[in-house]
């Protein structure tokens, strides 16, 4: 049984991964042969080893699958409600996406005071997919996984939130523009001023030489820890209630009792879950706001 | 959890989304609902100054109301004046003329009594002459007696 829960859970928490396998690498596959590559092949993973010895050249099919197949059919809705959006009454799927517009248009227009016509769409796109992807946390665990499986993919991990890939690749772009737009506003001048003459200054101008090392290494950390600590705070909500989704998936192979008590968890968890996907997606929409705003302040 | 090139593929798609929608998706919408607001907010003023148009309307026509209503209670008034100023005068053209009437009247029978008197007097005086006549046994001659006979009448 404990094999095979954590069988259960590696399983769960492996990406279908699709990448290149260098020449000589031995496949170890489940039914214990083994097979020498004679050359470098492209390939989909049979294991999460196989997967991590891919290197960074390979991809996540399913979680790149996923956000893209998400953020798609949310473009596709938007660009549908935007051709269709008149000034007359709105109704129906017109309202709904009006009301997230104007959500989202008032949080940035109460915390980004610059002048940006990318900030507001920017917002939308991060909130609402996030979102998207955050929730399908909430769809059974075990669902996709073996529709698909029945299909012979055998990796399917279907909440691209709970990738550190996905997460960091999103604060990544975000941190991209922050650099762009402060490098924009401030000029590189003000930029690395910025870096090097806060949190310490003085008048001697001895004294101020001395301390540009010291506040361009606490400014640095400052900043690099921007993205990444958006990225972690996702990846790291999802994942774990992830995890747990699934550990209570395990509770349902045994037996009646702990079956039925695993039912409640589950729906309880789920419930739980949809305010804490709601929340981290607007956080990371609101931070990303914060982070621009700072980049666009001149002081 | 490798991280890889899934990393590249999710900047890239998520560039792709952002200009997207910053593109087709929300210049669409929130000029559509910028548009909407206004087309309300004017809305609402229209129905104020609607609203202020017709207090005002309401106010005039009240105003016309209680002039005209004024109007006719001074029409009525002075109708009723009228009226009794023409009954009065009915009543005093009916009096004078029935004056007139009685007076006219006792004028004819003051006239005829004394043409009934000069009938009488007449008589009565050719009635005298005659006796007169009879008694002194010879008529009276008219003429000479003329200044007699009248003395006579006059005095009768």
């Amino acid at each position: 049984m404990a094999g095979n829960s954590q069988e259960y859970i590696s399983h769960h928490l492996t990406n279908l991964t699709y990448g290149k396998l260098p020449a000589g690498y031995v496949r170890h596959d489940a039914d214990g042969t083994e097979t020498e590559l004679t050359e470098a092949t492209w390939t989909m993973a049979h294991s999460g080893q196989e997967a991590a010895d891919m290197g960074f050249t390979a991809v996540h099919v399913d979680s790149l699958g996923w956000s893209f197949g998400l953020g798609a059919m949310l473009m596709f809705l938007f660009w549908r409600a935007a051709k269709k959006a008149t000034t007359a009454v709105p109704t129906g799927f017109q309202n709904f996406v009006e009301m997230i517009v104007e959500f989202i248009d008032s949080t940035v227009k109460e915390a980004f005071h610059g002048r940006n016509a990318l900030v507001a769409p920017l917002s939308l796109t991060i909130f609402t997919w996030v979102f998207m992807m955050n929730f399908m946390d909430l769809i059974p665990v075990d669902v996709l996984p073996t529709i698909f499986g029945a299909f012979g993919v055998h990796y399917m991990k279907v909440v691209p939130s709970t990738d550190v890939n996905i997460t960091m690749g999103m604060a990544l772009t975000v941190f991209a523009m922050m650099i762009y737009y402060s490098i924009k506003v401030k000029g590189i001048g003000g930029f690395v001023g910025e870096l090097t003459l806060h949190p310490f200054n003085a008048k001697n101008p001895v004294v101020q030489a001395l301390f540009i090392p010291v506040n361009f290494f606490l400014e640095s950390i400052a900043l690099i820890a921007k993205p990444i600590s958006l990225a972690l705070r996702l990846f790291g909500n999802m994942y774990a209630g992830e995890m747990i989704f699934i550990l209570i998936a395990l509770m349902f192979s045994a037996g009646a009792f702990l079956g039925l008590l695993g039912g409640v968890l589950q729906w309880a968890w789920a419930v739980f879950h949809i305010l804490v996907i709601t929340l981290q997606a607007f956080i990371f929409m609101m931070l990303t706001i914060v982070y621009l705003s700072m980049a666009h302040e001149d002081h | 959890m490798n991280i890889n090139a899934t990393l590249i593929g999710q900047i890239i798609t998520f560039a792709i989304f952002v200009w997207f929608c910053m593109k087709f998706v929300w210049p669409h919408l929130l000029g559509a609902m910028q548009e909407r607001e206004k087309k309300i907010a004017d809305g609402l003023d229209a129905a104020n100054r609607a609203e202020r148009d017709l207090e005002l309307a309401q106010e005039k026509a009240a105003s016309q109301l209680r002039e005209s209503k004024e109007k006719a209670a001074e029409i009525i008034e002075q109708a009723n004046k009228r009226a009794n100023q023409i009954v009065d005068e009915a009543k005093e053209a009916a009096r004078s003329e029935g004056e007139r009437l009685v007076a006219a009247a006792q004028a004819e029978v003051e006239q005829e009594v004394n043409r009934a008197k000069e009938v009488l007097r007449k008589q009565v005086s050719e009635l005298a002459v005659a006796g007169a006549a009879k008694i002194l046994g010879k008529s009276v001659d008219a003429a000479a007696h003329s200044e007699l006979l009248n003395q006579l009448a006059d005095e009768l």
